[in-house]
């Protein structure tokens, strides 16, 4: 039932070049002002809703995180901190999930052709079909956001409802938030309404307010707007220059590659040798002693 | 077709080596990728408002089935109503979860009744219910009705039983909770009206 999409800028593990004549497509961004957020959690019921997800109910463990952590079947959870800042309590709420980076760590690092792709949009997507569930793209995402399904062993994460954004609709999180924190456009549109926001703030008093769009990664299509952004560390972790992990870089950058060329070049030498000195005759009388 | 000892070797080592290379990266599949299919496309749409609170935010309900008589209803997905005033769009996290609401195995379908001393529910009929109901309102209201007040006054006052009414009522069913209401002389009405 595969489409011909024909937008897909990258594919994990596959040396070929996938079709990518409709890239002339405008890159969507989901915008999270971490500001508006009221941690009301409609998003997260909102994304299970649309996606048929149900998770386990599971307890309460003493704060507001609940679920506790991103799940298989729990694709955004918001993280609640309460810090000290200017002398005074702050409650900051960030709605946590995948952030579909540019250049996505769990991309480079799939090992099975076709498992994560790229759309030319921007959405970082598994085709959960050809997950052989082996977590190196937890290993190589700087978010720490995909999760293995012990059901049935395969990674699953945010989608940013790719289902409804392919027929033009914006993502199930961002429709029902009733404070508007979530917004959805093009990367262009969310920045300049970030830009908008972050002026906002800083007639209000937080010098720092800035724009999340991590160059580390290329960028991110889901983009916070935050009061500190000087100190993204304060948002449950978030980190300041997330990169993907070195050695997902050295492994599938340059060791993968070499190991294909020592490869083709030991196939070679063997048939050149086969053609310059050819097969190692055994002299007649040693194979019967043999 | 004679294949000696060492032709067989041969032919393995070099079957070997084929399908090292083809799972190495040299085999190109094909690269197709999809979305999942959108859940809505020919769903039947249907408008109507939330249960919950009294900001009575507008829903869309998508049910499987397009209207056939073999086929039943069944809704499945439900989000804000985007033309919709209140909300826009919007929903907060109870109005988002509404699908589980309908489905709920938990959820009140017909009158019940726990009588005095008894701790279980009773499954009742409506005829039966509506019956109960009005013996109990007009045994309290022939007890507890206040005619005049203390100055002899007459005020017509029903203080002893109030009426719970739904926030997301469209006008016509707000007259209509008044007329019956008021009529009886009973004040304390609550229609969840506040947020």
């Amino acid at each position: 039932m595969s489409l011909q999409s024909q937008d897909i800028l990258r594919r994990s593990a596959s040396p070929t070049q996938p079709p990518i004549a409709r890239e002339h497509k405008e890159e969507v961004a989901k915008l999270i002002d971490v500001t508006t957020c009221i941690g009301c959690k409609a998003c997260q019921v909102a994304c299970s809703e649309w996606n048929d997800l149900r998770d386990e109910i599971g307890s309460n463990v003493g704060v507001y995180d609940n679920p506790a952590d991103l799940t298989a079947e729990s694709w955004t959870v918001m993280r609640y901190s309460e810090v000290e800042q200017n002398g005074k309590l702050e409650w900051l709420i960030r709605k946590d999930g995948c952030m579909h980076c540019a250049d996505p760590g769990c991309l480079k690092a799939c090992p099975s052709p076709g498992a994560i792709i790229q759309y030319a949009n921007g959405i970082v997507d598994f085709q959960s079909e050809h997950c052989i569930g082996c977590g190196y793209c937890i290993s190589g995402c700087p978010f720490n956001v995909p999760r293995i399904n012990a059901k049935d062993n395969k990674a699953y994460k945010c989608t940013l409802c790719s289902d409804r954004v392919s027929v033009g609709q914006e993502p199930a999180c961002v429709k029902t938030c009733p404070t508007g924190a979530i917004r959805f456009g093009s990367k262009e549109a969310m920045k300049e309404y970030a830009a908008e926001r972050v002026g906002e703030l800083k007639t209000r008093g937080f010098d720092q307010a800035g724009l999340y769009d991590p160059a580390g990664v290329g960028g991110t299509h889901v983009m916070y707007v935050l009061h500190h952004a000087d100190q993204p560390e304060l948002y449950h972790g978030l980190k300041k220059d997330p990169e993907i992990s070195p050695v997902v870089n050295l492994w599938k950058g340059i060791l993968k590659p070499l190991s294909t060329i020592g490869l083709a070049a030991s196939v070679l030498f063997g048939f050149f040798h086969y053609i310059g000195v050819g097969p190692n005759k055994a002299e007649e009388d040693e194979e019967e002693k043999a | 077709m004679q294949v000696n000892r060492r032709q067989f070797f041969k032919l393995c080592a070099g079957g070997m080596a084929g399908s090292t290379i083809a799972t190495l990266g040299f085999l190109p599949e094909k690269a197709l990728a999809d979305v999942r299919s959108y859940k809505l496309m020919r769903a039947s749409e249907t408008r109507n408002t939330c249960p919950y609170c009294s900001v009575g935010c507008g829903i869309l309900m998508y049910s499987l089935g397009d209207g056939a008589k073999n086929a039943k209803s069944d809704i499945f997905h439900i989000e804000g109503d985007p033309d919709h005033p209140v909300n826009r769009g919007a929903l907060c996290p109870k109005g988002a979860g509404l699908v589980d609401f309908i489905h709920s195995p938990n959820r009140l379908k017909y009158p019940e009744v726990r009588e005095a001393g008894s701790n279980e529910w009773k499954r009742i009929s409506w005829d039966e219910a509506f019956d109960r109901i009005a013996r109990h309102v007009k045994t309290d209201r022939d007890a507890n009705f206040i005619e005049k007040n203390a100055d002899g006054v007459t005020v017509n006052r029903w203080l002893s039983t109030g009426f719970l009414a739904a926030s997301a009522s469209s006008n016509e069913a707000g007259w209509l909770t008044h007329k019956f209401t008021r009529s009886l002389g009973m004040l304390a009405v609550d229609n969840q009206a506040r947020v």
